[in-house]
Formats: C-alpha cells, structure tokens, sequence
C-alpha cells in the first residue's frame, strides 16, 4: 500500500484523520496545559518564598 | 518499601510523601504511554486488515472503545476517591477525584465524538438517541457536573462532601451505560469483546484495541499524577515542605547552569 492510498483510508480519510486527530489533539493539549499551569506555580511559590525570606 | 503495611499507605495518603512519589511515576506512565500508543498505532494501522462489511472506518474503534472504556472506568475510580475523602476526611482521595474528573471528561467526551465521526458512514447519522449514546453524554455532564460543583464551593472540604456525594449519586449511570445495549434494543452494537465471552473479531484488531487501552490507561495515570501535583503546590503553597522543595529545585537548577 503507497501513501496517498494510505492517506485515503479506503475514502473514510475524513472520519478516521478527524477522529484520531481530535484524540490526540486533545491528549497532547491536556499534556501542555499541566505543564504551563506547574511552571507558573513553581513561579509563584518562588516569588513568594523570595518575599516571605526578606522579611 | 512494604507495600502490604498500613503504615506505607497511610504515609503514602499525606500530600508531602505523595507529591515525589507521584513525580517519579510521570515519567515511568509517559514512557509507557509513548510505546504502547506507537505499538497499539502500528497494530491498529498496518497489521489489522480492513473490515469486510465496514472497510477502513472501523480503525476509529481503535480508539474510540478505549475511550469510551477509560471514560467509565474513570468515574468509578474517581467516585471512589471521592467517597474515601468524604468518609475518611482524607485529604489526598478528595484531590485525586478532583485530578481524574477532567480527564475523565475528556475521554467521555472524545468517545462521543469518535463514535460521531463512526457513526456518519456507518448508521448515517452522527448522533441518534440511542441508550447507550444518550446515557454517555449523561456520562459528559455528570463529570461536567462534579467539575463545576468543586469549583463553586470554596471550602475544600465542602466541596469535597458535595462533590462526593453528586459521584456517587451519579454512579448508578455506569452500569446503564454498560447494559444499555442489552437492555434497549436500539442502534449502538453489542460488545465484541467482554469478561465471559471469546472476543468476536481478528486478533490483530483486539491486540490494537487491548493495547489502546493500555496505553490511555498509563496515559491516565500520567495526566492525574501531574494534576495532583498541581494541585498539591496550589493548596500547600504556604507550607514550609512546598517552599523548601521549590527553593531547592530552583537552586540546583542555577547551579546546574
């Protein structure tokens, strides 16, 4: 089997690309917004150590 | 480490000695999530031959059953976290359930949505209201339900009585979901694979579909452990373990420069 008919998916191209597309989509985003969310956490526990250690 | 001690558990539930060990399994479950997925994708896509009645649609099965499997399978666990919080007034359960339930959501929802994009070429329709679709999307606002209501009450503990309590209230559903197709003879099949019966298809698509499964399963574990670490720092913040262990983080990270 070559590409383009691979790519095809025997005419169900939409169907199965939009499905597996939306899945991984999904499952790479979930991924990316825990990682931004713990970094500007372990920001803002910094900062407030740095203060808390002023005083 | 003894696994079978009260002690280990009871010392594993307290967020301090949890929040290092879950840090060590993220990149134990992503590994595996990384190899099962490109195991379960090479099964799924080169091995398994095309269906004779549904040519290549039915590879969205591959996804879409273990989606829809992880999206129940979540909700119990999650109720049950969520009852040991509310019983126990453990801190660590009530923030599990709470890191499951997006996850959870999202697989409900991608089961419904894959099950959409299979059902147009198959049945003709992209939603029906068939039993066991119209109780998965129930499924969807149950887990939108816990979401919302954690996040309305401000008092941790609560939120976490209330949200329990809307879980296991909402638990009844999973079975519904499970027998549906039993029990109301409308449009969604019966299963092709189960506990007490040979699995009715090729092994090279239930190998795809078993391992699947597997990997949004360790996928699963990833993406809560990560979350419960979130959430940990969130409510610790002011604690001086959380401080010290970030300060210390930040100075190796320096010194590592």
């Amino acid at each position: 089997m070559n590409l383009p008919e691979f790519l095809d998916m025997g005419h169900y191209a939409p169907y199965v690309w939009g499905s597996y597309g939306v899945v991984a989509f999904f499952m790479v985003v979930e991924v990316i917004l825990l990682v931004t969310k713990r970094r500007s956490l372990l920001k803002s526990i910094t900062r407030l150590a740095r203060l808390n250690s002023k005083n | 480490m003894n696994f079978f001690t009260k002690a280990f558990w009871l010392k594993l539930s307290s967020p301090k000695t949890f929040y290092p060990f879950a840090g060590k399994m993220i990149p134990v479950f992503m590994a595996i999530t990384v190899v099962l997925t490109l195991v379960g994708l090479y099964y799924g896509f080169v091995l398994a031959p095309p269906d004779y009645q549904q040519g290549d649609s039915y590879r969205i099965m591959f996804i879409h059953v273990p989606a829809a499997w992880m999206s129940m399978w979540i909700y119990i666990v999650m109720c049950l976290f969520a009852i040991i919080g509310m019983v126990w007034r453990t801190r660590l359960s009530d923030m599990m359930a709470g890191a499951l339930a997006p996850t959870g959501a999202m697989f409900a929802f991608l089961a419904l949505w894959t099950g959409a994009l299979w059902g147009k070429p198959t049945w003709g329709a992209y939603w029906v209201w068939d039993a066991r679709l119209t109780s998965e999307l129930i499924l969807l606002f149950l887990f939108f339900g816990f979401i919302a209501l954690r996040a309305a009450i401000d008092d941790p503990q609560r939120a976490a009585r209330a949200s329990a309590l809307l879980a296991s209230v909402g638990v009844i559903n999973v079975p519904i979901i499970y027998f549906s197709v039993k029990w109301w003879n409308t449009l969604h099949q019966g299963s092709s694979v189960g506990l007490t019966q040979k699995a009715t298809m090729e092994d090279s698509m239930l190998t795809a579909m078993m391992v699947m499964t597997f990997a949004f399963w360790a996928y699963t574990f990833m993406v809560a452990f990560m979350r419960v670490r979130n959430e940990i720092l969130e409510r610790e913040k002011n604690s001086a373990w959380v401080t010290e262990s970030v300060t210390q983080r930040v100075s190796e990270k320096v010194e590592g420069k």
